[in-house]
């Protein structure tokens, strides 16, 4: 039997990221400060971990203004989305499996 | 902690930030506390109105005749109309500062997927009653627009509560609760109306606000 630890994505393995993942699967797009409110986080661990995943196309990034503010928002990739259900189905068999 | 229980706390990460992320956060307990002030200022102001003759506004005489005529200008004629208006827009537009404050020291912007969630899931039900209770005045029925206030408010409330902090629930379910009481008393709508709109709106901001913006802690 394939073993499900293999089907986890490295990528999602850290809260912040989960936590990205979770709020993007169900909002259009977020920004920054709306992400740092939900995470209760840092600016810079969070940029790090937003950073991470733009890299591997699970998200992308839109810079926008609003007033003079810098207002950049994040929204999921198709491929991200992809990923990430993938990864909750492997959760979800792990449990199963050791029941 | 075993590769099962990872997968579990995991799991409920997930479920609990899809679901905090998909509610409006930035609403403040001020704004509930100066939208009650706001609703004992306009009962205050329309006791004299409402209380000054037996029949709380008009004779049934009077009402009925009205009701006949459907005069948009006799409405626009009567204090008390001028009074529950400014008495909304008030409490609209103190509620609504309060809470573009606090969703500017958040850094979220107010005009985001939540706050359209939200004002939809809200208007539904108060439109409907709004729509209601226009009909309800046209047959003269006025002893029943206070409990009818109190309970579409209520229930667009316990709707709104999917979409917000999940506590104004409870606001709702306060102000329903109201509205049936009230139903059996009816020459005592103003009473009730400035309980719920006021007193509840106070008691319920100020809870808010001592649990989420005193230590400037604005997250569930």
């Amino acid at each position: 039997m394939l073993n499900p630890i293999n089907q986890l994505n490295k990528l999602f393995d850290s809260r912040v990221r989960l936590g990205i993942m979770s709020a993007l699967m169900v909002n259009e797009s977020i920004n920054f400060n709306e992400l740092k409110e939900l995470l209760e986080i840092t600016d810079g661990n969070l940029a790090s971990h937003l950073k991470a995943l733009e890299e591997n196309d699970i998200i992308k990034v839109e810079k926008g203004f609003i007033g003079r503010k810098t207002n950049t928002m994040y929204s999921i990739t198709k491929l991200g989305n992809k990923a990430f259900k993938e990864h909750i189905q492997a959760l979800e068999k792990m449990i199963k499996a050791t029941k | 902690m075993t590769e099962q229980e990872q997968s579990l706390h995991a799991i409920h990460d997930i479920k609990r930030m899809m679901e905090r992320s998909s509610r409006f956060i930035s609403l403040s307990g001020l704004s509930g506390i100066s939208a009650g002030i706001c609703a004992l200022i306009g009962a205050w102001l329309a006791y004299p109105f409402v209380m000054g003759s037996r029949d709380f506004i008009m004779s049934w005489e009077k009402a009925y005749s009205l009701a006949e005529q459907q005069s948009w200008t006799q409405l626009f004629n009567n204090w008390l109309f001028w009074i529950a208006a400014g008495t909304f827009a008030a409490a609209f537009v103190s509620a609504f500062l309060f809470t573009y404050l606090k969703s500017k020291k958040q850094g979220i912007p107010l005009w985001g997927n939540t706050a359209k969630r939200l004002m939809i899931n809200v208007s539904i039900p108060l439109l409907v009653g709004g729509i209601f209770l226009m009909r309800l005045l046209d047959y003269g029925t006025f002893g029943l627009i206070a409990p009818g206030c109190l309970l579409f408010y209520g229930l667009a409330l316990v709707n709104a509560s999917k979409y917000t902090l999940d506590e104004i629930r409870f606001l709702g379910y306060g102000q329903i609760l109201l509205g049936i009481i009230n139903l059996f008393f009816e020459g005592a709508g103003l009473y009730f109306w400035a309980a719920g709109f006021g007193v509840l709106h106070i008691v319920y901001g100020i809870y808010m606000w001592m649990k989420y913006e005193k230590q400037g802690i604005a997250s569930v």
